[in-house]
């Protein structure tokens, strides 16, 4: 009865009574049971649902969480061994308004350790693997919440992005991936990585359930002055209105790509059109710039976040930090170091402004701009390892809306040669979430993204 | 022949007293608190935690800035810090690097200023910055424990330029910074609770003798290649004694053809001695960088106004006030302006209805603590009207008490009228005596004038 269904179908079974939300829980937790020592997307799992809140947005709802999200009195490691003992005496905000909206934490989901990688790989726990393929990755660093979901071990999950780190892994996964604007979802209780960057996000099976969990995670938060006042719109009910919108196609963001996901891509833009769509040639700044800019600035804030782990207070001392945290905490001490900071960060703060302003005057024309998160779908296990810099070359599409705080989502849009997913990937300017659900809300009921999300469970062994 | 001239530069720390953390919603202020009860996630920099600046805090850094005449940054910002040290839980503090709240100000001391011997002096202010303050460790025989309850608790740093060029300069500086500071209600400024943290930077230049005069008043020489830091200092006196016993030691050197080394020193204050702490080897990198978690200020200029505005009279200004509107001597309106409430107190009293042009006198019976400023206001007025009221003088009974006493002093009375003047105190008191006070001292002299003349 549970199987395949989303959030909003979950709770019409709930509110209907044809269902108790003990068996939805015990429904994930079999599953996890199941594929889970395959598959390796949680690491912690709870027993039982506990929220006391019966009439909210998500009441009822188990929900996959990555294990960067502090959750009170449970462990929470961010995949890294340094904190293999921490349980956090305080909760993040996102969770915390989760609790609100009546979700039941179902598990913490691996992660590359720190969210340093695009693979798990790094993870101090072992990979994840993908689901359609175990042999493969499901990308990174959000790779066991987007397994998780993927494989429906959770109907959706929370994952979290400094760039890329959410939708990427949604679709090397095949599900959707929503990466809000910078400050549209508090980073209180997230363990850091690079602060001027990260952003919580949804990773669920429908655009619906992405505007869900996104309605009760977004907004102003005492505890994060970066938090934006900006109102929260109601995306449930303005994903609904017919709208059409112009796409913005940049030659710079078609380079370099597989062939499968440059034709999938080009019959995204089709459909857009007979669905109404106005597209419309532009020029952008080229991605590449972001890698260098994103990597100087990255680094240099990992360096500072990771100072803390020192093993005096809590966790476990820095010999058990992973190589990858080492080569990131050299790197940004490297290029913070007196006598390079203008070199480095300081001209990378400006090619920042630059990308920021390339974007604003972009979305002068158009309300999206259209491309793909990542040129290439997933990749088997180990292959990361050779390339230290791979994830960052690889998530290029996905650093400029990183850098520059816009918010965009990955969208399945079919299967490459391999029976791999494959997704589009649509930015949009600053708040404008609910126009980015609403074009995407019709993507989906025009194509059910070709089938990708129901298939992802049908394969799975 | 060589001179030599101490060129010193301060660093102060004020810990703010405001109600909560500089980035939390801990209790401030809580010295006194069992180790480790006033913490939260972000002051124990627990993973995840996130400062969210306390706007209180940077107005009264505002404050601190106007009232040491600098100007206000509109466009500031804060920086991570970083270094490693077991009190500081982030690994880096959270600091205000290239952007600080205030800058370029200075000190001026006038004519007036009570300790000064009638010089006028001007000390420059480089920066005032804000920034949060660290654990403490502390050591019990083998174990050293971290108390984080001073974690994040706000505190301003004020950073002179180095004016200074004598220890006594650098204490009437001190004290007057103590003052304001106290001013403006912003910190309890307690050196010994250690809300108020002074660390002098020494060296010493040498001069060539018939450069002498025009260099010891130049602010614009070439510093030395060399200073020495001294911290823990929780006394004026101590940081006076601490700079004479520095001064001494690098000339000593100086005239051995040696350059004192480069370093931190501590100072023992039960040997009156400074100890070498930590020798720094050129500056400290510590990779400063924009502080992510907290978005850049921009301060309007109505804002910086209304924070200007509410600054009360600061002490210097108030000392002239008191020599010119009540006609005090300016070293009892140095003393009364030294502390707010004794200042607004004597003002108080000074200003009442009841009290015509007595400033001074109103003066002399608070500093000499005739009646005790404990009392209300009212209750005081009361007492110094009964205490300066003329006494009535019984006429008849002081003219036969004067022609009796001048009687019985022949002697005296001989004395004055061969020239000897002011032996007519000596009858004044006996005719006071005689008439057990109830006479005013004036009118008897007069009388007894009166008298010898005839």
């Amino acid at each position: 009865m549970v199987l395949g269904k989303t959030i909003t179908e979950i709770r019409n079974l709930l509110k209907t009574k044809k269902i108790s939300r003990e068996e939805v829980f015990s429904f994930f937790i079999k599953r996890i049971e199941k594929y889970n020592p395959n598959i390796n997307a949680f690491l912690t799992t709870l027993r039982k649902p506990e929220s006391i809140v019966s009439d909210g947005l998500l009441s009822g709802i188990p929900l996959a969480v990555k294990d960067n999200f502090c959750t009170k009195g449970i462990r929470t490691t961010a995949s890294a061994k340094v904190l293999d003992n921490f349980i956090p005496p305080y909760e993040s905000t996102t969770t915390s308004r989760l609790k609100l909206a009546g979700y039941e934490l179902l598990g913490k989901t691996n992660m590359d350790a720190w969210a340093h990688g695009s693979s798990t790989e790094t993870s101090d726990y072992g990979p994840t693997k993908n689901p359609w393929d175990t042999s493969r990755s499901p990308g990174g660093s959000s790779g066991g919440t987007a397994a998780a979901v993927s494989a429906y071990l959770a109907p959706a999950g929370i994952g979290s992005e400094t760039a890329g780190s959410i939708r990427q892994p949604a679709s090397w996964s095949g599900v959707v991936g929503l990466k809000p604007t910078y400050g549209r979802v508090s980073r209180y209780g997230v363990i850091a990585m690079g602060s001027s960057l990260d952003c919580p996000g949804p990773i669920t099976r429908s655009v619906e359930d992405a505007a869900i969990i996104l309605q009760a995670i977004a907004g102003k938060d005492p505890h994060d002055a970066t938090s934006a006042s900006v109102p929260v719109e109601d995306y449930v009910l303005k994903m609904k209105e017919k709208k059409t919108y112009t796409i913005g196609i940049a030659q710079e963001y078609f380079e370099g790509l597989d062939e499968d996901i440059k034709k999938s891509l080009e019959e995204a833009i089709k459909i857009f059109e007979k669905m109404g769509f106005k597209t419309k040639k532009i020029s952008l700044l080229s991605p590449q710039y972001s890698i260098s800019v994103y990597t100087i600035i990255q680094r240099a804030e990992v360096m500072s976040n990771l100072a803390r782990y020192d093993g005096i207070r809590y966790g476990n001392p820095r010999s058990f930090f992973g190589s990858e945290a080492k080569r990131r905490g050299m790197l940004g001490t490297y290029t913070l170091s007196y006598g390079y900071y203008d070199a480095f960060f300081k001209k990378a703060q400006k090619v920042r402004t630059l990308i920021i302003n390339d974007f604003k005057r972009v979305f002068k024309d158009v309300d999206f701009i259209i491309g793909t998160p990542t040129p290439i779908t997933a990749l088997k296990l180990g292959e990361f390892e050779k390339y230290s810099f791979f994830g960052e070359l690889m998530d290029k599409f996905n650093e400029p809306a990183a850098m520059s705080g816009i918010p965009a989502i990955s969208l399945p849009t079919g299967l490459d040669r391999n029976d791999l997913p494959m997704s589009i990937h649509l930015m949009a300017n600053y708040f404008r979430e609910s126009d980015l659900l609403n074009a995407s809300y019709q993507f989906e009921k025009e194509t059910d993204f070709m089938g990708v999300i129901k298939k992802g469970i049908a394969n799975l062994k | 022949m060589k001179n030599y001239i101490p060129v010193i530069g301060l660093e102060i720390h004020v810990e703010l007293n405001t109600k909560s953390g500089m980035f939390c919603q801990c209790a401030n202020g809580m010295h006194e608190a069992e180790p480790n009860s006033q913490v939260c996630p972000v002051c124990l920099g627990l993973p995840g935690a996130l400062p969210v600046p306390n706007k209180k805090a940077m107005e009264w850094t505002i404050k601190i800035g106007k009232a040491l005449n600098c100007i206000i940054s509109k466009h500031t910002k804060f920086d991570r810090k970083h270094y490693s040290y077991p009190d500081l839980p982030k690994g880096y503090q959270i600091s205000q690097y290239d952007e600080p709240i205030a800058l370029t100000g200075y000190l001026e001391f006038g004519k007036n200023h009570g300790t000064y011997k009638n010089e006028e002096k001007k000390f420059r202010i480089h920066r005032v910055h804000l920034e949060e303050d660290t654990g403490k460790l502390i050591h019990t025989g083998d174990d050293t424990r971290i108390d984080f309850n001073r974690s994040g608790v706000p505190l301003a740093e004020i950073v002179t330029e180095p004016d200074f060029s004598s220890s006594s300069d650098v204490k009437m500086f001190l004290e007057e910074l103590h003052t304001i500071i106290r001013y403006l209600d912003v910190s309890e400024a307690d050196l010994e609770k250690g809300t108020m943290r002074m660390e002098p930077n020494i060296s010493v230049r040498v001069v060539e003798s018939e450069k002498l005069k025009a260099e010891s008043q130049s602010t614009d020489f070439k510093l030395p290649n060399y200073k020495v830091e001294v911290k823990n200092i929780n006394s004026f006196n101590f940081v006076k004694r601490a700079i004479d016993f520095e001064v001494a030691r690098h000339i000593e050197l100086l005239e051995k053809g040696e350059t004192p080394v480069q370093e931190t020193r501590g100072w023992n204050s039960e040997k009156g001695i400074t100890y070498s702490q930590r020798t720094k080897e050129g500056a400290h990198d510590y990779r400063y960088f924009p502080e992510p978690d907290i978005p850049p200020f921009n301060f309007s200029n109505e804002y910086i106004d209304e924070v200007k505005k509410s600054l009360p009279e600061l002490p210097s200004t108030r000392l002239n006030h008191f020599v010119n509107e009540y006609r005090l001597k300016p070293i009892d309106a140095f003393i009364l302006t030294r502390d707010k409430k004794t200042a607004d107190y004597f003002e108080s009293i000074a200003t009442n209805e009841h009290i015509t042009n007595a400033g001074q006198t109103v003066a002399n019976v608070i500093i000499n603590k005739k009646i005790s400023t404990s009392l209300s206001v009212e209750a005081f007025i009361t007492e110094f009207l009964k205490l300066t009221k003329p006494i009535e003088t019984n006429r008849a009974l002081l003219d036969t008490t004067v022609s009796s006493i001048l009687t019985a002093n022949k002697k005296a009375v001989t004395e004055y009228k061969s020239g000897k003047v002011t032996v007519i105190m000596f009858l004044v008191g006996q005719v006071m005596r005689e008439m057990k006070g109830r006479a005013d001292a004036s009118i008897v002299r007069k009388a007894l004038e009166e008298k010898l003349q005839v």
